[in-house]
C-alpha cells in the first residue's frame, strides 16, 4: 500500500469502496512506524487496542453500506499533550510518565466522533517548551527529510509523522509556533486556528492564554477538514467562541482573484537565510500571478514580539505548572519526609532543564517588585503588537511571511543556548499573541534539500481566507 | 547582572524547585542572559497602554465588555451536576503515587 500519496478523503473513499479497510489501513501504518519510526521517534506511545477496536467499528459501518463520517477510517496521531482515556500520555516529561487519563480532550473525541483511527501519541519537547523536540525527556525527534537535523518543535513528532507517511494526519499545539514551525521545518502543512476557535478542554496547559490545538497535514485540504471536525464551541472551555464554523472545504476553490496580502518588512530584516528569503519571495510572485494584490504594510512592534512572549508564556507556565507535585497524578520523589521536601524533590525529579528554566523565569516575572516592569509591560506590548495586526488587516485581507527564519538546524546546534532556541520563533510567536490564525506551507527547498514554509496570517475568525490564500499557492506549486 | 544567587535560591524556593549547584549555577547565567534580552521591551513606553491579558481583550465577541467576559457565552446556567459527571472515586485516586481507598496519602504535615 502506498501510503505517501495518501490524503483523508482517499483513506476514506477507500474503506467506503471496500477497496480496502480501517483495519488494514492502520495496520499497514503500524508496520510502516514499526519499519520507519526507529530513527525518527516521532511516536512515544501506541494504542493499538483503541485503534483497532475504531477501525473495526468503521469497517462494519462501511461492510453494512452506512455513508462513513468525513474521517471514517483515516489514521491520525495525537501530540502527546492531549489527554487521552485510558491511553499514557506524558507531555514529553517523566512528571507524568504513568499518567493515564481519565477522560479524553474535546478534539480528540471529536475526531474519534469523525471516523478518525487513533494511531498513538506523539513526542514533543517536554509541555511544550521548546522549538527542536530536543526537549522531550524520552527521545529527540529526527527530521525525516534529513536525519541529522531537527524536526522543528514543539509539535515535532507531530510533523515528523506526517513527513514519513507514519499517520495521514496529526494533532499539534501551538503556543509559540509549535505547529506552524515544525510543519515548516518536515515539509507539511501546519495549521494555528483563531484563539477560541478549538476548544483545549483536554489540552495540558502551558501557557492558557497562547494555547492552541490545530492539524498537521499533507495538504491544505486535509488541514481545511480537520479543522472543520474540531471546531466550534465547547461548553467544556469558557473560552471557546460560540461562532458558526464555514464550510472551509467547499471555500477552497473560490477565486483568490483581488486578495489583497500584505508584506510586511518586519519579517525579512537581519537574520533571515537568504534562501528562505528567496523562496518566500518567489511564492509571493507566485500568488501575485494568480491575481492578488500585494500590498506593503508595518507591524512596527515585532522586533518586541519575542521577549514579549517569553515573559507571558513563562509566566503562565509557572503558574500552570504549579499543579505538578506529586499528590494526585505526577511523579512523587522517593524516601521523602516532609511534604515540602516532596514537592521540591518530587518537581526536581521530574522536570527538565528547560522547564524548570520556564518555570524560574515565569516565576521571577510574577514576583512581588517585578510584576510591573516584566509581567504588566508585556502584557502591554500585546496590546500594541495586536493593534499591529489590527491596523495592517483594515487594509489587507492576509499577510504572508517566512514561517521561521532558518530551515531545519542540526540537532545540538542551539541545544546549550536558550536564547539562540528562542530566536527559532520569531515569526511565529505574534500571532499566538495577537490571537489570530496562522498556517505554514511548503514553499519550497534550499540547496542541501530542506523544506521552507511559507507563512499565511489572517483576521481572527477568517481561518477560510488563509486556508483559500495557501490552498492556490500549493496548486500552483504543485508542478514545480 | 539583575539576578544575584540569592534571587535564584528565593525565585526556586517560590517555584517549589531544589535545583542542584550546578543547575543553580547555570540558571544564574541563563535568567540573566534572558532578562537582558527582554530589556528592549523598556524601549517602548507604554503608559498609556492597557494590558491584554486576554485574546478576548482585544477581540471580544461582544466588544462592550472587558476581558473573558467579552465572550458572551462565558457566563452559564449553574447546573447542579456540573457538565459532566464527577470522575468515581476510583478512578480519580488510580493516578495517585500514595492513596488509600478513599484518600490521597502524604508525608505528615504539621510544619513546613
Amino acid at each position: 500500500m502506498d501510503l505517501s500519496s495518501l490524503t483523508i478523503d482517499a483513506a476514506r473513499t477507500a474503506v467506503q469502496e471496500r477497496k480496502t479497510t480501517a483495519l488494514a489501513l492502520a495496520e499497514a501504518h503500524y508496520a510502516h512506524i514499526q519499519r520507519e519510526d526507529g530513527q525518527i521517534g516521532a511516536y512515544l506511545t501506541l494504542s493499538k487496542e483503541r485503534a483497532l477496536e475504531q477501525a473495526d467499528r468503521i469497517d462494519r459501518m462501511a461492510a453494512q453500506g452506512i455513508s462513513l463520517p468525513r474521517l471514517g477510517g483515516v489514521p491520525v496521531g495525537i501530540k502527546d499533550v492531549m489527554s487521552t482515556r485510558g491511553v499514557r500520555t506524558t507531555a514529553g516529561s517523566k512528571i507524568l510518565d504513568k499518567y493515564i487519563p481519565p477522560y479524553d480532550c474535546t478534539a480528540v473525541q471529536r475526531l474519534e466522533a469523525g471516523g478518525a483511527v487513533m494511531l498513538g501519541k506523539m513526542n514533543c519537547d517536554e509541555f511544550a517548551m521548546g522549538s527542536s523536540n530536543e526537549n522531550s525527556a524520552y527521545q529527540p525527534v529526527r527530521n525525516p527529510r534529513d536525519l541529522t537535523r531537527v524536526p522543528g518543535g514543539s509539535s515535532g513528532g507531530s510533523a515528523a509523522a506526517v513527513a514519513a507517511d507514519m499517520a495521514v494526519f496529526t494533532l499539534g499545539s501551538d503556543t509559540g509556533g509549535s505547529i506552524r514551525q515544525p510543519a515548516s521545518f518536515c515539509g507539511v502543512v501546519g495549521l494555528m486556528p483563531t484563539y477560541g476557535r478549538v476548544s483545549r478542554y483536554g489540552l495540558i496547559a502551558f501557557a492558557s492564554s497562547l494555547d492552541h490545538i490545530g492539524p498537521l497535514a499533507k495538504t491544505v485540504k486535509d488541514a481545511a477538514l480537520v479543522l472543520q471536525i474540531i471546531a466550534g464551541r465547547d461548553p467544556m472551555d469558557s473560552t471557546s467562541a460560540d461562532l458558526p464554523v464555514p464550510d472551509y472545504v467547499a471555500q477552497l476553490d473560490q477565486p483568490v482573484h483581488g486578495l489583497k496580502l500584505g508584506v510586511a518588512k518586519e519579517y525579512f530584516g537581519e537574520g533571515l537565510d537568504v534562501e528562505v528569503r528567496q523562496a518566500v519571495e518567489a511564492a509571493i510572485d507566485k500568488l501575485k500571478e494568480q491575481g492578488c494584490e500585494i500590498v506593503p504594510v508595518s507591524l512596527p512592534h515585532t522586533p518586541y514580539a519575542n521577549p514579549t512572549y517569553y515573559l507571558i508564556a513563562t509566566a503562565e507556565a509557572s503558574s500552570n505548572l504549579a499543579r505538578y507535585d506529586g499528590v494526585r497524578y505526577s511523579h512523587r520523589a522517593r524516601g521523602v519526609k516532609t511534604l515540602s521536601e516532596m514537592y521540591r524533590r518530587s518537581r526536581d525529579e521530574g522536570f527538565g532543564a528547560e522547564v524548570k528554566r520556564r518555570i524560574m523565569l515565569g516565576t521571577y516575572a510574577l514576583s512581588a517588585g517585578y510584576y510591573d516592569a516584566y509581567y504588566l509591560k508585556a502584557q502591554k506590548v500585546r496590546t500594541l503588537l495586536t493593534r499591529d495586526f489590527e491596523q495592517a488587516f483594515a487594509k489587507v485581507d492576509a499577510i504572508v511571511t517566512p514561517t521561521s527564519p532558518t530551515a531545519a538546524f542540526r540537532l545540538g546546534e542551539k541545544s546549550n543556548d536558550p536564547l539562540a532556541m528562542y530566536l527559532a520563533d520569531i515569526y511565529t510567536v505574534t500571532a499566538d499573541l495577537a490571537g489570530i490564525p496562522g498556517i505554514s506551507i511548503p514553499c519550497g527547498a534550499t540547496r542541501e534539500k530542506l523544506p521552507i514554509g511559507l507563512q499565511v496570517l489572517g483576521r481572527h475568525f477568517d481561518e477560510a481566507t488563509i486556508l483559500r490564500v495557501a490552498h492556490h499557492f500549493e496548486q500552483s506549486h504543485k508542478g514545480s | 547582572m539583575k539576578v544575584t544567587e540569592k534571587d535564584v535560591a528565593y525565585v526556586a524556593e517560590l517555584a517549589n524547585l531544589e535545583l542542584s549547584e550546578e543547575e543553580r549555577t547555570g540558571m544564574l547565567r541563563d535568567l540573566n542572559s534572558i532578562l537582558d534580552y527582554v530589556d528592549r521591551l523598556n524601549e517602548l513606553d507604554t503608559s498609556e497602554v492597557s494590558p491584554m491579558a486576554q485574546v478576548s481583550d482585544r477581540y471580544g465577541l461582544d466588544e462592550a465588555k472587558q476581558g473573558s467576559e467579552g465572550f458572551a457565552h462565558a457566563n452559564r446556567e449553574d447546573i447542579l451536576e456540573g457538565l459532566r459527571k464527577s470522575l468515581p472515586h476510583n478512578e480519580a485516586l488510580a493516578n495517585a503515587p500514595d492513596a488509600d481507598e478513599d484518600f490521597f496519602r502524604v508525608p505528615k504535615v504539621i510544619e513546613r
